[in-house]
């Protein structure tokens, strides 16, 4: 037997009932549909955390100054002044696995511009390395300040999206003047949009200045009143520093110095609070670690067995936990979806049994006139396998379908996959052939003669 | 010229029916010619139906030796046994056996998805339009059997059991179902298939008038073979069911 005619005659077989055949396939239509909406809407919403993680930066390292020992006395991050913003230069210059670094100073003062005031969730003090490393480099509008800006400490600062629309009321801020705790820094550049982080903090919401401006105009004027996150500004030496620049043209020969000094405990007035890096790519964040650790080691003169005076953490790994929960949601919905699957192969099984008990006298018949019996096994079989195959295809369109009314109804992102839509189509075949094989060998194994008898 | 189609050599058959077993066939030895036209008769019980299933290759005997078209058939695998029902052999049933929902020409051509060298779809829709046609049912060819009569349902069976040409047609009490007028049609296409096309035909039947018009007839009884005897002269003018000819008959040994 040909399998065109195979073909023919169990499509033939299945019009004679169509009805049934509907009713038959509905479980696989259900199982695969549900399989193919939660592929899409899971891979949809695992790749907007990929895209939260990347606008976040993927690459990106931070170190924080401060034992991150968990025995004995801690003091908390930020507690020691141990990072420089020359750590930061001799990582960029030796670490060959980092791409860019920047020093970041924080604070979070009020902002006032006319008769609106404001106080941004992120006020960094930086270098333009920032939006390097960042991956932010492309600005809405204006320039991004100069390395020279953060030699002289000068009032210049570049705002987020948040910020236009809270305090310039939408209105182009470039150019403009903004009042930092009574220090007027002037608007250079406008930053293109962000989002959210992984965590939901809006990354717009953002004042960028040259860190020695923010460290020792904004932090330091009254170091008590800024916040927790800037501990380091309220100590004595960055007081010290303060009252002894003026101008910034002495922060850097008084560090370089410093450092040339060699001392055994130099005062490292240019403490920041962090340091922000990224790797030269992804795979590169373990060695980059490495690299790091062991320079900052050697520059801070720790000796072997003395503790880190400074934690590195990686940017991905908190947002790859986020990541991770969201895959574990849509396997077990998928599992749930899978088991619907195998009810519907059941379902085929039983009518399929059904459909042989009935049509016993036809399977004589055909055995009478020449079917052997594994004409009859594959006929049956195919009959199965067939109306598993039109199940999945019709499941295919419902289920893409519903991913796509979800969203556009609910807003979801989905994504819809190739793989899905092969495997789909593959499980729906196996369905066929697993459980409409039991039936077809029993018609198989029918005799012809007491077949042809039955009534 | 005696061409020998079928051979029986004492065909035994017994069932086992737990511990005692039923003896159903007790030693027949037959020959039967090619285009013989052979009425089978007998009480019921006597074992027509099972001989029938035998000579149909449906069925193997427990012992003895079953030659069709000179291959020894009892001995064979029943992958090749099918193959012999789908070339040699045709069958009608008492209760046509029509598929259910299917149009008579997908009906007659059925048989064929089972033939090995199959003929061309085109070849074989036309050979099965020309033998719906033979049987008188050009007109009814998209018809499925709920829109037939019983007696144009036999002849699409009929039709079906010819769309491979086969050299021998087994019918077991063909025209049981059916009334006297659609049994004189029916007959009279047997008459007439074994007349012009040479079909060896065997045919079980429990009346006197069907069995009349066959040429020879064999009368079993408990399994054996009570008589077999050869009519002479003309064959029965149709329609004249009811009244059979006295014709003279002869015993066969
Ligand atoms: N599969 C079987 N198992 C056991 N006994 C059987 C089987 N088939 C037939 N028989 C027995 O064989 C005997 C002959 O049956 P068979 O059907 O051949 O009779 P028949 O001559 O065709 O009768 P009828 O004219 O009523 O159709 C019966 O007694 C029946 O009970
Ligand atoms: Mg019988």
């Amino acid at each position: 037997m040909t399998i065109r005619k195979t073909l023919s005659t169990a499509i033939r077989a299945l019009r004679r009932n169509v009805t049934r055949s509907a009713l038959t396939v509905l479980g696989i239509v259900i199982g695969i549909a549900a399989v193919i909406a939660m592929m899409e809407i899971g891979k949809g919403s695992s790749g907007s955390i990929a895209k939260t993680i990347a606008s976040m930066g993927a690459n990106n390292l931070l170190i924080f100054p401060g034992t991150a020992a968990t025995g004995g006395v801690s003091f908390g991050g930020g507690s020691s002044l141990t990072l420089t913003a020359e750590d930061c230069d001799a990582i960029l210059r030796e670490c060959s696995s980092i791409a860019s670094a920047a020093p970041l100073v924080r604070a979070r003062p009020q902002l006032i511009y006319q008769d609106k005031n404001w106080v941004p969730t992120f006020v960094y003090g930086s270098t333009p390395a920032y939006l390097t490393v960042r991956d932010w480099s492309q600005l809405a509008d204006g320039d991004i300040f100069t390395d020279a800006d953060v030699r002289n400490a000068s009032r210049v600062c570049v705002v987020g999206q948040t910020l236009v629309r809270e305090l310039f009321g939408g209105v182009n801020p470039v150019g403009k003047e903004i009042r930092v705790k009574n220090v007027a820094f002037t608007v250079v550049g406008v930053l293109s949009p962000k989002g959210a982080n992984a965590f939901g903090m809006d990354q717009d919401d953002i004042l960028l200045a040259p860190w020695t401006t923010i460290k020792y105009r904004v932090s330091g004027n009254s170091g008590s009143t800024t916040s927790t996150s800037n501990s380091s500004t309220s100590t004595s030496s960055a007081n010290s520093a303060d009252s002894t620049f003026p101008g910034a043209a002495a922060v850097f020969p008084a560090q370089s110095s410093t450092q040339a000094a060699d001392a055994p405990m130099p005062v490292r007035f240019a403490n920041v609070d962090q340091v922000i890096m990224s790797a030269t790519s992804g795979d590169q964040i373990k060695s980059a670690i490495r690299e790091v650790t062991s320079l900052l080691r050697e520059r801070h003169r720790l000796q072997k067995g003395e503790p880190d005076d400074f934690s590195i953490r990686d940017m991905t790994e908190s947002a790859n936990a986020l990541a991770s929960t969201t895959n574990m949601m849509t396997n077990l919905l998928l599992a749930v979806a899978l088991i619907s699957l195998v009810v519907g192969g059941v379902g085929i099984m039983n009518i399929m049994l059904v459909s042989v008990t009935e049509r016993t006298r036809e399977i004589g018949l055909r055995m009478a006139v020449g079917a052997r019996s594994r004409d009859i096994l594959r006929q049956f079989l195919t009959e199965a396998t067939l109306l598993c195959l039109i199940g999945g295809l019709l499941g295919l369109a419902l289920g893409r379908g519903s991913a796509l009314m979800v969203q556009k109804f609910l807003r979801w992102p989905i994504e819809s996959s190739v793989e899905a839509i092969i495997a789909s189509i593959v499980v729906s075949a196996v369905v066929g052939i697993v459980f409409g094989f039991y039936p077809a060998w029993k018609a198989s194994r029918l005799d012809p003669i007491e077949a042809l008898r039955y009534e | 010229m005696t061409d020998v189609l079928v051979k029986l050599k004492d065909i035994r058959r017994t069932f086992r029916m737990g511990e005692i077993s039923v003896h159903v066939l007790r030693g027949i030895s037959l020959e039967i010619e090619r285009g013989a036209y052979i009425a089978l008769t007998g009480s019921s019980g006597s074992g027509k139906t099972t001989l029938m299933n035998l000579l149909g290759c449906l069925d193997r005997p427990t012992s003895g030796e079953y030659w069709l078209d000179g291959l020894e058939v009892s001995r064979m695998s029943s992958d090749a046994r099918a193959m012999i029902r789908n070339k040699k052999i045709g069958f009608v049933f008492q209760n046509f056996n029509l598929l259910p929902r299917t149009t008579a020409l997908e009906q007659v051509m059925m048989p064929l998805a089972y033939t090995a060298t199959g003929l061309s779809e085109r070849n074989a829709k036309k050979r099965a339009v020309e033998l719906l046609k033979m049987v008188g049912l050009g007109e009814r060819m998209d018809h499925r059997p709920s829109q037939l009569s019983g007696g144009q349902q036999q002849r699409v069976a009929i039709a079906r059991a010819l769309i491979n040409q086969p050299p021998i047609l087994f019918a077991d009490e063909p025209t049981g179902n059916l009334d006297s007028r659609t049994t004189a049609e029916i007959l009279e296409m047997f008459d007439r298939l074994n007349r012009t096309e040479g079909i060896t035909i065997i045919l079980v039947t429990h009346d006197p008038t069907v069995a009349g018009h066959a040429r020879r007839n064999i009368r079993l009884r408990d399994g054996m073979v009570e008589s077999d005897t050869i009519r002479e002269g003309p064959p029965p003018t149709l329609p004249s069911h009811g009244e059979p000819a006295p014709d003279p008959e002869r015993q066969v040994a």
